[in-house]
């Protein structure tokens, strides 16, 4: 969350106040969470909506709901996680993480290929 | 309050992070290896599975998509506490994570409803060959009801697969695999009557009965153990781990955002898990 505090000092609640940041700045962050939330609600019915649709290949409905769920799941990890706006350190991290996730993914469809023929039959 | 370690509730100057944020996406990142491990393996699973034999609509659509709905709102609840906290409205904090905790324990309990669906679900394979497919007439906490009383009672329905081919097959195999097919749709269900002489083998529709069930209580239930967890953690966190916004409201902050980001992390593999279980 790129929004850093100012330093910290001691003391009870009263302190607090001054600590934290004040509610103005925060409303337009606020007004943003509840556009996503109401977009991932949005997004839920549209991914069952579209499980009912006969695309005529199983594939374009795995495709069709698997792009929905990729939306939904930018607006969960840009804006309520704030990938959107992090620290390079973070993006670091991430980048680790996708290499490796890509990989393990890419895995399942090299060992596709190493299938006896006519074992295997693909969805049509 | 004095740091006993550097950076705790500071940001470092070279990272602007603080040591729990470092901490906490290195453990995501391990987490989405996790559910990553797995779903490559419901990739592979289905991949390999003949054609007609890969369940639809085992599921409750409606209700998959209330438990949806559900963990979404904690979602927003959770990101509103942090923002309450920086907004320095304790008050309002309080309020959000008494809501989180709710949807958190609404979600479990929805889940645990799910699997006594299936727990109560039984596929008997009969001595004729034929099998029967069918919820309990009488429900019983004992799963293991058949083998002691020595006859069974299931509201069901009967298929075929023996010399059965080709299109028939297909058609058949839609009758119990593919709910959501005009054959699967079809299908009247009544109640059904069977002795133990009857019955070759039977089990319910729990993790050993295919692939399908078996992935599937796999990943959902790693994922409600992480439900749980992050329960517990913000459940703490509203209770006796409030005392310290009194005494140090920023590290106090940075603990919501820390337990928010997990939280945003396990609706994140729901957004993915309830497609691919439930719809596809």
């Amino acid at each position: 969350m790129s929004d850093q505090l100012p330093h910290p000092t001691p003391g009870g609640a009263a302190v607090a106040a001054q600590a934290q940041d004040h509610p103005d700045h925060f409303s337009h962050h606020v007004r943003r969470y509840l556009f996503v939330f109401y977009a991932l609600l949005f997004g839920t019915l549209i991914t069952v909506a579209a499980s009912y649709i006969p695309f005529g290949h199983r594939a374009i409905n795995i495709g069709v709901a698997l792009f929905i769920a990729c939306g939904k799941g930018f607006l969960v990890a840009g804006y309520f996680m704030h990938l959107i706006s992090e620290r390079k350190m973070i993006y670091g991290i991430m980048a680790f993480t996708a290499f490796f996730f890509i990989g393990l993914m890419f895995l399942t469809v090299w060992s596709y290929a190493d299938f006896p023929p006519l074992v295997v039959s693909p969805y049509k | 309050m004095t740091e006993i370690l550097p950076y705790i509730v500071q940001p470092r100057q070279d990272t602007g992070l603080y040591n729990a944020k470092v901490g906490i996406w290195l453990f995501l990142g391990s987490e989405v290896m996790l559910f990553g491990a797995l779903f490559s393996s419901y990739i592979l699973l289905r991949v390999g599975t003949p054609e007609g034999y890969w369940p639809h609509g085992w599921l409750n659509i409606p209700i998959g998509t209330a438990n949806t709905i559900v963990l979404i709102t904690s979602s927003i609840t959770t990101v509103m506490a942090w923002a309450s906290c920086k907004m320095n409205q304790f008050g309002r904090f309080k309020l959000f994570h008494a809501c989180t905790i709710l949807l958190a324990l609404t979600f479990v309990g929805i889940k645990s409803f799910e699997y006594h669906d299936k727990f109560t679900h039984y596929s008997l394979t009969l001595a004729d060959g034929q099998i029967a497919d069918g919820h309990l007439v009488e429900k019983s906490p004992d799963f293991d009801l058949a083998k002691k009383t020595g006859h069974i009672a299931i509201h069901g329905h009967v298929v075929n697969f023996q010399n059965k081919q080709g299109e028939e097959l297909q058609k058949e195999l839609k009758r119990i695999y593919d709910i959501r097919s005009p054959e699967g749709r079809a299908v009247e269900h009544s109640e059904l009557k069977y002795d133990a002489s009857q019955i070759a083998s039977l089990g319910t529709y729990a993790p050993l009965h295919n692939t399908y069930t078996a992935i599937y209580f796999t990943l959902t239930g790693l994922h409600a153990l992480h439900v749980i967890a992050g329960a517990i953690v913000i459940g703490y966190l509203w209770g006796p781990g409030s005392k310290m916004w009194k005494t140090d409201p920023e590290r106090f902050t940075n603990r919501i955002e820390v337990s928010g980001l997990f939280w945003h992390f396990v609706d994140l593999v729901w957004i993915f898990l309830f497609p691919v279980l439930y719809l596809l």
